[in-house]
């Protein structure tokens, strides 16, 4: 026997009235306000409708109108787990912690679960997400069950660290809000190579908030790679603050999933800092992606540099939303955001909302974008040279794809793009 | 026309907040009373002894509107309006006449503006006042003079009316081409098209008509100038051009009103018509007061202005110069349903002191091999706020559809803002868009050059202006094009050094 689900935003606030008590920090109260005030923010606002402008072109109905259930454990049991990208893994199953799964010991920085050390991080959950603007925020910090917490101390190299997430497949969809915190420490460096995936028949939401402090003269690189369950939704917000001369290098793949949405927020907050925000979408089928940008130059003298693809095939329907917004301290900014949209088949939909948002004078920033098929000429060229028109198709595709990944720096993350780029077009192909 | 010559000296001798259209025309007026309701709506129309069906079609807009909620999404801000404490009505208590009967008053206003009025005048300065048209080779320009409420003459009327050309104020279309009206009044812009369209719908007074028959080249330009005069008034023209299979016009439209504290409303609507290979080339240069340096009073501008190239490679394009008032919430767009339709959107729009600009323009595609093409150039100085805001929608029927964007700000000083804000849907595999976005300053190499060659700061700002305007204002018709280069000039007063 199952109760009734209940469904909406209505859904999500009926379980938070039954877990308040079980949730991890029950008995912290500043956790308890936190998510209370979410939780009051979320009631306020309700998922979010397409007349809000943030969500023109993203309708979570069908989010909304699924019966979730909150587990309060781990569900599924991960069989054969995928290789490692780096030496240090961290898995989350269902949005919790596998400590047996994770290999972070040996690592030389710290790295743990959350909800096990939630006492001690007051003053890093919260700092950044904003749960009063955005609804998914909201909902995360009312119902987070755990996450990851990486700290790398001043001047340490950290390497790679792998960050695996993994849904199961349940009789009720199950969601999960996992919230991480990262923050590197003046001088220190990381890699993350992220995987979200969970078996082709799980149908979950998985609602990741990540809060990313980058310090003074720190570079965290961070590769996204979105291979969810083709029946999951992700709606993933990250919030990243970068210090002076501090780099935040951010690369997300969408290939996964039904409805998909990559929300971030980065803010340069101090002189000189840095943020690549990249990304390719690879769409096919009844497929959503949506990736929504924004990006805050508070300060004066910072760069940074966007490029999206997205590749779309049978109804799939892709969403580019980027605002670059330079506040007026924020003078001799440098700004460039393209995004570019390849379509593949005559029912698919591309909606691209590029925005400058300036009040500074002396700045440059510029935007493009542009939206085609593949070009009757270039094919054309390469048909002339005796290549059968799928292989001279497959090839242009692979070559409008490889800008977007080749601007990764990091030689791993690069690998593990261009092997999730090949997997997807051998199985569209 | 307000295209009044002046050397460029006087131009600069201008100061700061010297609006030059700012003076006010003392004439007897009659108004309605104060305030918006049905009864006004029906004053309105038995003012403009209209037919039953125009008053019903009033009166469903204005039952429309009461519903609707004022739009809020521009990135304008501005105090609420209080929509029942203006004159919806106000005219010139003598009634339109012929061109020769027509208040002398009224004539020195418009000569004042620079409008000629008299037929056989020609734009001062241009090739000198006083020549005749034959004589400078140049074709004459034929106008409707709207002054608040009502069109108070309109020139040209019997030579075009030759060539079976018709120009009138739409109120005048009303009584003598009723069937023309009644078909197209509505059918682009519908009354509940949005909150302002609504009002306007409701309480239009006066406006343009034109209508050119099959195969017609009009012989010359068409032009109203809308003239705000009255205190407490807001100005709602309606102004309709039909462009008939094959033919082509050249429409102009110039804006100015008095120097006051208060806000007055313009909520204009245009329409436009092109049917099968017609062409319609729509210009405007917008200089409403905009209000002083620490901005009271000017105008809000709130206008629809939307085409249809219904027909096949039927072709609109718009071009506007938009330096004045206090708001502009303004965005013309082209509707393209006719095959091989093209649709052109060059806009030049320029906010200083406090002034505040919301204007883009909307690209359908809806027919095969649509093409469209936009160029915004926005210019921020002062506190001034400028935003383009753009749509390029691409139905799945628009096969092989094209559209190019280019949208481009310059920032004069730090207190001012520049924003772009483009949607861009794409329904259709081999549709191609594409659009490109910078902001920027006036670079100091630029400006260091032509300081070294002993031009003033002010003129150096002057020249590098109108090369980032140039795309655009080489659209505009010659005499429109000098008196926008010396208004950016004005526009500009004070905003630099």
């Amino acid at each position: 026997m199952t109760a009734p689900l209940h469904t909406g935003a209505e859904g999500f606030l009926h379980r938070f009235d039954g877990l308040r008590t079980r949730l991890p920090g029950a008995r912290l109260g500043w956790v308890q306000q936190l998510r209370e005030q979410a939780a009051e923010s979320f009631r306020a606002q309700g998922f979010p409708t397409r007349r809000a402008e943030a969500w023109h072109y993203t309708d979570l109905r069908q989010v909304a109108d699924a019966g979730f259930d909150e587990p309060l454990s781990i569900l599924g049991a991960a069989k054969t787990l995928p290789a490692p990208h780096g030496a240090w893994r961290a898995v989350f199953q269902d949005g919790r912690f596998r400590d047996d799964l994770s290999s972070l010991d040996a690592a030389p920085f710290v790295a743990a679960s959350l909800a096990a050390g939630l006492g001690t991080l007051e003053d890093r959950l919260g700092a950044l997400a904003r749960p009063a603007a955005e609804p998914m925020a909201a909902l995360n910090t009312m119902l987070f069950e755990d996450g990851l917490v990486v700290t790398v101390p001043a001047g340490v190299a950290g390497g790679v660290l792998d960050l695996l997430s993994l849904g199961s497949a349940t009789d009720r969809p199950a969601a999960f809000h996992p919230r991480h915190l990262i923050r590197l420490e003046a001088g220190a460096s990381l890699t993350i190579i992220e995987t979200a995936t969970g078996p082709a028949q799980a149908r979950y939401l998985h609602n990741p908030v990540y809060e990313i402090e980058v310090g003074e003269g720190a570079t965290l690189t961070h590769v996204r790679l979105q291979q969810e369950s083709p029946r999951a939704f992700q709606l993933g917000t990250l919030y990243a603050r970068v210090a002076a001369g501090g780099t935040y290098d951010n690369f997300t793949l969408n290939a996964g999933g039904k409805l998909v949405r990559n929300e971030i927020h980065a803010s340069l907050d101090g002189p000189k800092a840095t943020c690549h925000m990249n990304g390719a979408q690879l769409l096919r089928d009844g497929q959503h992606a949506d990736t929504t940008t924004v990006l805050d130059h508070a300060a004066p003298d910072c760069a940074s540099r966007q490029t999206y693809k997205t590749v779309l095939s049978g109804r799939s329907r892709g969403v580019f939303q980027g605002r670059i917004h330079v506040h007026q301290v924020a003078q001799r900014t440098d700004g460039y955001q393209m995004n570019q949209a390849l379509l593949l088949s005559p029912e698919a939909e591309i909606d691209s909302k590029p925005q400058l948002e300036i009040y500074a004078d002396d700045v440059k920033c510029s935007h493009g974008a542009t939206v085609g098929e593949i070009d009757a000429d270039q094919l054309f060229y390469l048909r002339a040279r005796g290549i059968p028109e799928p292989k001279a198709r497959s090839m242009l595709v692979e070559a409008f794809l490889a800008e977007a990944v080749e601007v990764v720096q990091d030689g791993a993350a690069r690998a593990a793009l261009e092997a999730a780029v090949n997997g997807w077009w051998e199985a569209a192909a | 026309m307000p295209a009044v010559t002046e050397t460029i000296d006087t131009v600069q001798s201008l100061t700061e907040g010297t609006y030059k259209y700012g003076f006010e025309t003392d004439i007897e007026m009659e108004f309605a009373p104060k305030g918006l309701n049905e009864d006004i709506v029906r004053f309105i129309s038995k003012k403009k002894n209209e037919p039953q069906w125009l008053l019903d079609w009033r009166l469903k807009a204005y039952a429309g509107w009461l519903k609707m909620e004022e739009p809020l999404w521009a990135a304008v801000k501005y105090p609420p309006i209080d929509y029942q404490d203006a004159f919806y009505y106000a005219a010139p208590k003598a009634g339109p006449k012929s061109l020769d009967e027509v208040d002398p008053e009224l004539l020195k206003t418009y000569a004042k503006l620079g409008i000629p009025l008299k037929e056989q005048a020609i734009l001062a300065g241009v090739e000198g006042a006083g020549e005749s048209p034959a004589d400078s080779g140049r074709m004459p320009i034929a106008v409707d003079a709207v002054f608040d409420s009502v069109s108070v003459a309109t020139s040209y009327k019997e030579r075009l009316g030759k060539e079976g050309i018709i120009f009138c104020s739409i109120s005048e279309a009303v009584q003598n081409h009723p069937e023309l009206v009644r078909q197209y009044l509505g059918t682009v812009v519908p009354q509940g098209d949005n909150f302002y369209a609504a009002l306007n719908s409701a309480v239009f007074t006066d406006g343009s008509f034109v209508y050119i028959p099959k195969g017609v080249r009009c012989p010359m330009e068409l032009s109203t100038y809308f003239r705000i005069n009255a205190k407490s008034t807001g100005q709602f023209e309606r102004t309709l051009i039909i462009a008939d299979e094959g033919s082509t016009v050249s429409y102009l439209e110039g804006c100015t009103a008095p120097m006051r504290d208060e806000n007055q409303l313009h909520a204009a609507v245009v329409e436009l018509v092109a049917l099968d290979d017609a062409t319609i080339k729509y210009s405007t240069v917008q200089n409403w007061y905009p209000g002083d340096a620490e901005g009271r009073g000017g105008i809000y501008n709130f206008v629809t202005k939307r085409a249809q190239c219904r027909g096949k490679r039927s072709k609109v394009s718009w071009t506007q110069v938009e330096t004045g008032s206090a708001i502009t919430w303004k965005y013309p767009s082209c509707v393209l349903l006719g095959d091989d339709s093209v649709g052109e959107f060059y806009s030049v729009a320029i906010t200083n002191n406090r002034q505040q600009a919301d204007t883009g323009t909307k690209m359908i595609h809806v027919g095969k091999r649509t093409s469209s093409t936009i160029v915004s150039k926005g210019i921020s100085a002062g506190r001034g706020q400028n935003t383009y805001r753009g749509l390029v929608r691409v139905a799945p029927t628009a096969s092989n559809a094209r559209n190019f964007t280019q949208c481009d700000s310059l920032l004069i000083g730090d207190q001012c803002g520049a924003h772009t804000v483009p949607y861009i849907e794409n329904r259709c595999m081999t549709a191609k868009t594409e659009h490109e976005a910078t902001t920027s300053r006036i670079a100091e190499d630029q400006l260091f050059y032509c300081r070294q060659r002993g031009m003033t700061q002010e003129d150096a700002v002057g020249l590098i202006v109108n090369g980032f305007c140039r795309e655009v204002l080489k659209e505009l018709p010659m005499e429109f094009a000098v008196e926008a280069q010396k208004l950016l000039q004005i526009s500009l007063e004070g905003s630099v050094g």
